[in-house]
């Protein structure tokens, strides 16, 4: 009977994974192919490979892409943060107000904010690579806030309130207690910026400029003669680098939470 | 807690990093004569030729893409972006000429406008009367491409998407446009028509084909045929030339009949500052070098006469490539935009589609 559930549950688990997975395998396997065509195989080649990086288009987009992420992600941690501290300062009310406005953004469809901030763009600046910048840094700062939120709740402002005690100035009480005990927040709420921002199509595509492509809008131009073989081998690179950064994030937190482990019993 | 510390080091640096690189991004690309934006189809011109077209003019591209005609009109039309330049279809540019939207074409510093054979300047003036705003870019025909070896002889006439002898294995576009031109092109009747009799009569025709048609699709149909999925589909003469390159047993054919021939046009619009500029990237896309760049790199048919008596023999025999005057001879460029007409059509086919 034991046997015949793991058996069910083997099946069950596979398939999941095969209904997840399936579309990245495919989309690995055509990288590899010869033919330029979606339904013939032409043989192995690692063509597109080497195409990729002679591409100049296609590598100013992932900068351009890139540079967005972490640009976007680190001005709304340098906001988000001192947001967050203030907000978790106020009364229960004004609380309650301020985190529900700071969750709106997140709420609301993406085609709304894009095209809300594309209307008022125009009237201020022209549209480029600085409009997207400042639109992905306001869809990024309700993330920071909301997971660097949790970690200012669970901390013990008394150690704070110690350390001023005891004479440190502010700054030097912020750098060396609050900053540290919030760091696991800011960095989740950094990568998770960063991803909704390497992510984005929609708000990217309404508040752009001529001539600025991030990979999203580059693939979306390409649709109407069939996308390039090359974005399938540079899929597999984000796929695979991906992978492998999570391998890593995911076994350094096991040691470290072995190490905390070890430390709480001795 | 140093551990710690150290970290915060690396976030704010990182932070400078990117404060640095902001700024440097920003300002890295002034110092030109002058710029130009402009708005084009997709994978539509070699990237290359930008980069050539800026250093041998010190004029600087803000180069946009869109997807399909209507697209590129709501991109012009919000005016979020001020383009000077804007490449489309045949019945866009008809929309766009008649609202006032484009400047005439200063023909006097083209140089190289007399390598666009004279054969397109006529196919644009259906739309374009006296040839004052449109330069052609490319163009090519609707027709039928199929697979030899489920096919019994030649094809030569839309017949033999309604006679019934190959049920199940047709693959119609699932674009109202394009199918309601095959269905009038087969009854006799313009691709223009403005008769709602005609229209419907190609309504009827199409739903008694509904049973007979294994799928509507848009550029999968290519792929359909090339797979041996299906034995013939409805496609454009450049999607046909790359199913030919995958699969040699496809054949291409503009059926006796008739079909519609489209061409795509550069214009200049009516925003632009510096008509000047603008004429100069027109003239650069006409040369024969540039012209034989983008060629190879879109494989549509090229209205650049100079590209085409350089092309290989293969190429230039090739229907698909360089479609015959013979075939072309009875096919229209489609120019309807009225409101009422489309509006009928849309009907007729929400109803096709939902039966």
């Amino acid at each position: 009977m034991k046997r015949f559930k793991d058996i069910i549950s083997g099946i069950y688990i596979g398939f999941i994974g095969l209904i997840l997975y399936a579309p990245i395998l495919v989309l690995i396997v055509l990288s590899f192919n010869a033919s330029r065509s979606r339904v013939t195989w032409g043989g192995f080649t690692f063509d597109w490979y080497i195409r990729l990086f002679s591409n100049q288009q296609i590598l100013e987009a992932l900068f351009t892409t890139l540079i967005l992420a972490f640009a976007s992600s680190a001005v709304s941690v340098l906001v988000g943060v001192p947001g967050a501290l203030g907000i978790h300062a106020m009364n229960k009310k004004k609380y309650g107000i301020f985190m529900t406005l700071t969750n709106i953004p997140m709420l609301n469809a993406d085609i709304v904010t894009g095209i809300a901030l594309m209307l008022w763009f125009v009237h201020f600046i022209p549209l480029g690579f600085g409009s997207v910048l400042l639109a992905h840094i306001t869809f990024n700062i309700p993330y920071v806030i909301l997971s660097v939120m949790p970690r200012i709740q669970q901390m013990n402002l008394s150690v704070y309130e110690a350390t001023r005690d005891l004479g440190a100035g502010p700054v030097y009480a912020f750098f060396k207690v609050l900053l540290p005990e919030m760091m696991p927040g800011i960095i989740s709420g950094f990568f998770m910026a960063f991803t909704m921002s390497m992510d984005d199509f929609v708000i990217t595509y309404f508040t752009k400029g001529a001539g600025v492509n991030t990979l999203s809008t580059m693939i979306y131009g390409e649709i109407r003669k069939g996308i390039k073989p090359e974005m399938y081998a540079l899929s597999t690179i984000i796929f695979v680098a991906v992978s492998i950064i999570l391998l890593c994030v995911n076994t350094l937190s096991e040691k470290h939470k072995n190490h905390i482990v070890e430390e709480k019993n001795l | 807690m140093k551990k710690n510390r150290f970290s915060f080091k690396k976030i704010a640096a990182i932070i400078m990093m990117a404060a640095l690189v902001i700024p440097a991004g920003g300002c890295g690309k002034a110092a030109a004569v002058g710029e130009i934006t402009v708005i084009n189809y997709g994978e539509y011109l070699d990237p290359d030729m930008l980069d050539l077209f800026t250093k041998e003019t010190g004029i600087k591209v803000n180069y946009e893409e869109a997807i399909t005609p209507e697209e590129m009109y709501t991109k012009y039309s919000s005016g979020a972006i001020k383009y000077d330049l804007v490449c489309s279809s045949d019945y866009m540019m008809k929309k766009m000429i008649l609202e006032g939207d484009f400047q005439e074409i200063p023909w006097d510093a083209m140089e190289n406008k007399d390598n666009i054979g004279d054969k397109f300047y006529e196919f644009s003036s259906a739309f374009d009367p006296g040839n004052k705003y449109c330069v052609p870019y490319f163009w090519g025909t609707l027709g039928i491409l199929y697979d030899t070896t489920k096919v019994k002889g030649p094809v030569d006439s839309w017949d033999v998407l309604f006679n019934g002898e190959y049920a199940g294995d047709i693959i119609m576009q699932n674009s109202m446009k394009d199918t309601f031109m095959v269905a009038l092109k087969y009854l006799g009747y313009s691709v223009n028509t403005d008769n709602p009799d005609e229209l419907k009569e190609a309504q009827q025709l199409l739903l008694a084909q509904k049973p007979d048609v294994q799928a509507y699709l848009v550029d999968e149909a290519r792929d359909e045929v090339v797979a041996g999925n299906a034995a013939m589909a409805v496609v454009y003469s450049g999607e046909a030339y790359l199913g030919h390159e995958y699969n040699n047993d496809l054949a291409y054919v503009v059926p006796k009949e008739g079909s519609n021939v489209w061409i795509d046009c550069w214009a200049i619009t009516k925003e632009c500052e510096h008509p000047e500029y603008a004429a100069k990237f027109l003239d650069f896309l006409c040369r024969e070098d540039v012209g034989m760049t983008n060629f190879e790199y879109i494989y549509y048919s090229t209205p650049n006469e100079k590209v085409v008596e350089n092309m290989d023999e293969e190429l230039r025999n090739d229907e698909s490539i360089v479609p015959s005057d013979a075939s072309v001879e009875k096919c229209e460029v489609c120019v309807q935009v009225d409101d009422d007409v489309t509006a009928l059509m849309n009907e007729l086919w929400k109803e096709l589609k939902s039966e």
